[in-house]
């Protein structure tokens, strides 16, 4: 970004007045991590917000290919930290995939029962967020109570909490520890009615819904045009999902629905359609991971993969549908044990783009409403 | 007070002293008594109080390490903050940035003049009492207004500009919804507005006619407003401005605003009892001058205090509306409804020129009905909730 973005511009008619230049982040309570916007206001309405990226580049696609295939399964933890699941699922299909490596049924099972908890929690996170971001405190901490429980089962799974490693070429790590289909069944149980109690405390609430209710509405070819993905592109009524459109893993075997947004509050697209879709995507996922617990049968989880991973000359792009939408991996490999090159695609960055359109002429509280209803998780933007 | 001074000028003590000194010296031991003993004590009491509501709301348990069930951790916070650095930064106007905590200090303790303790304790009797509060805290926004600018920080600028938009504005749903109270008694001395209720909540004058019952609810959301409460804390909108007018603010200075932002609670329910719900009246049930009014001072703080329960309720409850959302209801909404209920009560009064009781009894039984219903709630989900404790899932070792 070059200087003369700063420059402060004067309007010529009437009263002088100066736009303020106001510096929105790395620091500030709710960009979400290190984001920083540039944000040009006059008085309360915002003139635009540029988004600076960068704060949080770890070089995260280098190291791929510094550290050889199995070695790299950590970093992606640290990709996405809030769903590190998907960001593990992504990598081993790509290995997979290289090497035409089956992975046993039961594998697969036990990594879309691991996802669909990540998913829930990352959404919960999602929504706790947001709520507090437009000044409710209460369902934030109600929403966290659940994603402990969450947090715990996944302990419980892979020994981790937030940065799994949970899955391997081939495979997953550790099959499902004794006890640990009732815990998740029980915590199942309890978590559908406490998810009808936070839509009793917060979702109809009429402040809440008139705060986002028609804010920063996207149509559904600017958000295609934007390249939006995942919720952010259902809730503008483009009804696209990877895991339902370009199927992997096991998900043509189960049944799910993909909510839409259907603008019942607002427009199509707006705040509260993101919030919403994003809500009816839990119910989803815990229906999936029932069924999965019903389905799976005993078995091996992780296929013979050679320690020296060396996958044949060639290339690859798959796609999985992460938390925050269509992630994808691209991975070159020379058939060494080093990929040549690896590209991450992530949802965050293409939202990100796409604040500083939705942000004109809105009032600065919505400026924070929009950060938290696009779900931008600031590690995934930079990478 | 002037009383108590009267009886001790004629029992022949301070016979040395000039009249007007005796008075002024009583003043400012009363001012003093009230500033340490009960502003300081209720104010940092109230923060433990609000964060140990908020936690049950939040289903955490909250502060408990300091004291008995932490009941002592508002003296650690206060101990703390004054202990720290007070930091003033190198671009800040130095003078209004010292002076912002003590003007809204003055703002906030100067109320104290003419809130009632009990039909003996207060400091001063004024007659334009209730004029007098709404003055004073004006000043408030003065301090407001003061921090905001003085700190050369643009977060502080914005929040200390919507505090001022804010509260100016919400004095106005404010005055005015005070109006019907003023009608209706004639007064604006605190102590008659109590004296002419009674102890009998039939006898308040909530329920005295309906305009009163409405003015009595847009009063309460104009007071919280004009305190900077969820859902109007713009001013200090942590999500939107980081801290708001205090951002830049450090030790002692930022623990004078947080003393003013729950004080000022005590002063929202101060008021509503006094004009609303009957004050510190009781039935005389002692012949004691000490317990009679030990119990109208409980009382009167009691019912005072259960408002601050509902402003931290509120907290826990909703979430913050926009800022043009803020001005929408207090000009849209508010100030129309106190308008026309300002002159439906003054209608009232020419039709009904001593009161209407069997209003004020139809009127106490809705009350009642209302809160019949609300309890019936509650017990609903307290009920519904049981029923998720019994299966509620842990794994958590310190479950």
């Amino acid at each position: 970004m070059g200087l003369q973005e700063y420059d402060i511009e004067v309007e010529r008619d009437g009263l002088d007045t100066e736009e303020m230049t106001l510096n929105m982040g790395p620091q500030h309570p709710s960009t979400h991590g290190v984001l920083r916007f540039v944000v040009k206001a006059d008085g309360e309405v915002m003139r635009k917000a540029t988004p600076d990226v960068g704060y949080l580049h770890r070089s995260i696609e280098k190291i791929a290919e510094k550290v050889g295939y199995h070695g790299f399964m950590p970093y992606t933890d640290r990709v996405d930290y809030v769903a590190a699941m998907f960001c593990n699922q992504s990598w081993a299909m790509a290995c997979e995939r290289l090497a035409a490596i089956e992975v046993p049924v039961r594998g697969e099972y036990c990594r879309v029962v691991a996802a669909e908890l990540n998913r829930i929690s990352s959404h919960l996170l999602s929504a706790a967020s947001m709520t507090l971001d437009i000044g409710a405190a209460t369902p934030f901490f109600h929403a966290f109570r659940e994603r402990e429980k969450i947090n715990d089962l996944l302990e419980e799974l892979c020994g981790a909490r937030l940065t799994y490693n949970y899955m391997r070429i081939g495979g997953v790590a550790w099959d499902l520890p004794p006890g640990f289909v009732e815990q998740t069944r029980a915590f199942l149980d309890d978590f559908e009615p406490a998810l009808a109690e936070f839509h009793d405390l917060i979702s109809g609430n009429k402040i809440y819904v008139e705060r986002i209710a028609g804010v920063a509405p996207t149509s559904a070819a600017r958000a295609v045009a934007y390249n939006l993905v995942g919720p952010n592109l259902r809730a503008s009524g483009v009804d696209f999902d990877v895991r339902r459109d370009i199927p992997y893993s096991i998900y043509p075997q189960l049944k799910f629905a993909v909510p839409v947004g259907r603008g019942e509050v607002g427009t199509i697209g707006d705040c509260f359609d993101r919030y919403i879709v994003r809500m009816r995507e839990i119910e989803q996922s815990v229906s999936l991971v029932r069924q999965c617990l019903e389905q799976m049968e005993p078995g091996p989880v992780l296929a013979k993969v050679p320690r020296k991973f060396r996958p044949p000359v060639g290339e690859v792009y798959v796609r999985v549908e992460s938390a925050r939408g269509d992630m994808g991996w691209y991975v070159v490999s020379d058939g060494s044990e080093f990929p040549v090159r690896c590209k991450i695609r992530t949802g965050s960055f293409a939202a990100m783009s796409m604040i500083e359109e939705l942000s004109r002429g809105l009032m600065l509280a919505d400026l924070v409403a929009v950060i938290a209803s696009l779900d931008i998780v600031a590690p995934e933007v930079d990478r | 007070m002037q009383g108590y001074l009267d009886s001790l000028i004629a029992a022949g003590w301070f016979s040395a002293l000039p009249v007007q000194v005796v008075y002024a010296g009583g003043m400012l031991l009363a001012g003093a008594v009230v500033l340490f003993v009960f502003i300081l004590l209720v104010a940092g009491f109230t923060t433990f109080v609000e964060r140990r509501i908020w936690a049950r709301i939040h289903s955490r348990v909250g502060p408990n390490r300091v004291g008995p069930q932490g009941v002592l951790q508002w003296l650690a916070d206060g101990l703390k903050l004054f202990m720290k650095e007070d930091l003033i930064p190198a671009a800040a106007d130095r003078k209004l940035f010292r002076m912002a905590p003590y003007v809204v200090l003055m703002g906030f303790v100067a109320t104290f003049a003419v809130i009632p303790f009990s039909s003996r304790l207060v400091i001063a009797e004024m007659d334009i009492g209730l004029l007098f509060v709404l003055t004073v805290t004006s000043l408030v926004v003065v301090g407001i207004l003061m921090a905001g600018w003085a700190s050369n920080n643009k977060w502080s600028l914005i929040g200390g500009i919507r505090g001022a938009a804010q509260i100016v504005s919400y004095e106005i749903p404010a005055g005015l919804s005070i109006l019907p109270v003023v009608l209706l008694a004639g007064t604006l001395n605190m102590q008659e507005l109590i004296r002419q209720q009674g102890w009998a909540p039939w006898d308040w004058t909530l329920f005295a006619n309906p305009f009163a019952f409405v003015a009595f609810f847009l009063f309460f959301t104009a007071a919280l407003a004009e305190g900077n409460r969820t859902p109007f804390d713009l001013p200090e909108a942590e999500t939107e401005l980081v801290a708001g007018f205090v951002t830049e603010y450090s030790g002692v200075r930022y623990l004078m605003f947080f003393l003013v932002e729950w004080g000022n609670l005590y002063v929202i329910g101060a008021l509503v009892t006094t004009m609303f719900l009957g004050g510190w009246n009781i039935p005389p049930v002692t012949d004691s001058v000490f317990l009679q009014t030990l119990l109208e001072f409980l009382t009167f703080f009691f019912k005072a205090y259960f408002w601050v329960f509902v402003a931290i309720w509120i907290r826990g409850t909703l979430p913050r509306v926009r800022v043009d959302q803020l001005m929408s209801v207090c000009w849209k909404y508010l100030v129309p409804i106190a308008f026309v209920n300002a002159i439906a009560t003054a209608l009232w009064i020419i039709a009904f020129p001593h009161g209407n009781r069997v209003v004020a009894f139809v009127m106490t039984g809705i009350g009642a009905a209302l809160v019949a219903l609300f309890f019936s709630r509650v017990a609903f989900h307290l009920r519904r909730s049981r029923v998720r404790a019994r299966n509620q899932f842990t794994l958590s070792p310190f479950a």
